[in-house]
């Protein structure tokens, strides 16, 4: 056990220890709130506000289309089919970073693939606005892991969903539209928001596969502190990275309480 | 991560009852193969235009010039050691101090089960890009000159997964008759780890090692922010030279790892298949 709480207090305690001490030093090693000031304001602010608004859009669309597939999947009756998707879906919610965004590039480029088979039908993506390297491009690419892992996180849910009660209701009368109100929302709502808190969680944090794909030009907070890393600051605010980095620490922190919390009342039905 | 998920969600998705006499709604197969066919296209096209673009010269002809120039690309080899160094090394690692760790907790002392899973999820929950920035700031100096700054890193990093199919595979053992047994029998504390523990963990072991060895050789994050070209890293700056090589190494690679995890899992179903009927027999 000794070896494992050094370990871990090295590696994990440390660096986080030195990420909130540095986010309130100044370079000439005072106590301040100057870095805390700065992050709240102008650029940076605009990366947490980018960031959150790519998560939430990340999480929300790939939450939906997540539970439909997962939902299709749970009520066919094909084992080999139930198979293939469990692990399908295991190996692309790990995908990411530089293998996606070759695939995307040689699919949505402006010379990939999908890209030349819609333009011969006249519908060429890239004249009607679309960019893949742009914001909504990370967006769309990020569907490719984030939809993946809601179809893993929600399946146990959905097998919680008992025909009996379906049977039940339809017994007293419920049409369609009624099991679906009073039953079958209510008891998968803890799940699905707890699902799509994780995904808040993993587009939030993720940032290699949006540094690859855009060569670091969107506007989010990982971007900034990679940026930072690399040197890109501007003398006397060397520290400013350590208090983006504290800024996402809270945003995380925020999610996984709310995510603990609807995990408790999830639990209820999955037993 | 995931590749422990499957086998629950296997038997959770596998598991769902069969509702007897359930009016079979057309409806439902028409809504479900439009999902399907929608869903499998945007997947798996992807992967097709990656392929045929590892299988294309500029002047978009078939060619497998792509895959045959990749191992003498400059650079190339150095990437790929650096990252076979750092994948060997961080499994060294990790199995020296989680196994025992696990083994040790789960004998002694149970009670911090708890505060074990709550440690090991934290490198889940907090982004490795942050990760990183508290760790270039604290190492010091000589550790940050070092590649294998970023092994002890991906300890960390693999810790949610590998723990928890140590503990998955130590919960579905009697450790303690097992342990009692081999103690009583003369043994020492290496000795039962060695030949009574790990032989029995088998199977956690293995997912274990595979799924630090994807982590490792996928890392991108940590590995360019600490200034060191593996193989990811390089695949990324490759690419300004040629795009075809860069995809190439990237879908190489990937094709790859499916394979090894999939003749790992498959290896390890056939033996504890085998391992079944044996003790059936006996």
């Amino acid at each position: 056990m000794a070896p494992f709480s050094i370990y871990s207090f090295l590696g994990l305690g440390v660096p986080i220890i030195a990420v909130i001490y540095y986010a309130f030093q100044s370079e000439q090693g005072k106590p301040t709130l100057s870095n805390i000031a700065l992050v709240t304001h102008g650029s940076y602010l605009l990366g947490f506000e980018n960031s959150i608004v790519l998560a939430l859009i990340t999480s929300i669309v790939p939450g939906i289309i997540g539970l439909i597939l997962a939902y299709a999947i749970a009520t066919s009756r094909s084992a080999t089919l139930k198979r293939l998707v469990a692990t399908a879906s295991g190996v692309l919610a790990n995908f990411g970073g530089i293998n996606l965004t070759f695939m995307f590039i040689a699919t949505l480029g402006s010379t990939g693939i999908l890209t030349a088979w819609l333009s011969a039908i006249h519908l060429n993506p890239w004249n009607f606005g679309f960019n893949l390297y742009s914001f909504y491009g990370v967006a769309l690419v990020y569907l490719y892991f984030q939809v993946p892992l809601m179809v893993l996180v929600i399946t146990p849910a959905l097998g919680g969903l008992r025909p009996s009660w379906r049977e039940a209701a339809e017994n007293m009368g419920a049409s369609s539209w009624g099991y679906w109100r009073y039953v079958g929302v209510p008891v998968l709502m803890p799940s699905v928001l707890g699902g799509m808190l994780l995904l808040f969680g993993s587009g939030f944090a993720a940032y290699a596969t949006a540094e690859t794909l855009t060569a670091g030009t969107v506007t989010l907070a990982p971007i900034q502190i990679g940026s930072l890393l690399a040197g890109n600051q501007l003398a006397g605010q060397e520290n400013v990275g350590y208090a983006v980095g504290l800024g996402m620490f809270v945003v995380l922190a925020v999610t996984m309480i709310l995510y603990g919390l609807v995990r408790r009342r999830a639990s209820k039905w999955l037993r | 991560m995931a590749s422990l998920i499957p086998d629950i969600v296997e038997d959770a998705l596998v598991a769902v009852p069969e509702a007897p006499g359930r009016r079979r709604r057309p409806r439902l197969r028409v809504w479900r193969a439009v999902v399907l066919f929608i869903a499998g296209a945007y997947f798996l096209i992807p992967i097709y235009a990656g392929l045929r673009f590892s299988f294309e010269n500029d002047a978009g002809h078939l060619s497998l010039y792509a895959v045959k120039a990749i191992p003498s690309e400059p650079g190339f080899s150095a990437a790929f050691w650096l990252s076979m160094r750092l994948a060997v090394v961080t499994l060294a690692l990790t199995l020296v101090l989680m196994v025992p760790t696990s083994v040790y907790v789960h004998l002694k002392l149970p009670r911090l089960r708890r505060l074990l899973d709550f440690v090991t999820i934290l490198p889940i929950v907090i982004p490795p890009i942050v990760l990183i920035l508290g760790v270039l700031r604290a190492a010091p100096l000589w550790l940050r000159a070092s590649p294998y700054l970023l092994s002890l890193v991906y300890v960390i990093l693999s810790m949610p997964f590998v723990y928890r199919s140590l503990d998955a595979g130590l919960s579905a053992i009697d450790l303690k008759t097992l342990v009692e047994a081999s103690r009583s029998l003369g043994g020492n504390w290496l000795n039962t780890l060695w030949r009574v523990v790990v032989p029995n963990l088998r199977s956690a072991l293995l997912s274990a090692t595979v799924l630090t060895l994807a982590l490792v050789l996928g890392e991108f994050t940590m590995a360019s922010l600490d200034l060191w070209t593996t193989l990811p890293v390089w695949i990324y700056q490759f690419q300004q030279v040629d795009a075809h090589v860069s995809t190439a190494v990237s879908m190489v690679s990937l094709i790859g790892t499916w394979l090894l995890i999939t003749l790992i899992v498959s290896l390890d179903r056939s033996q504890s298949r085998r391992t079944r009927r044996r003790t059936n027999n006996s």
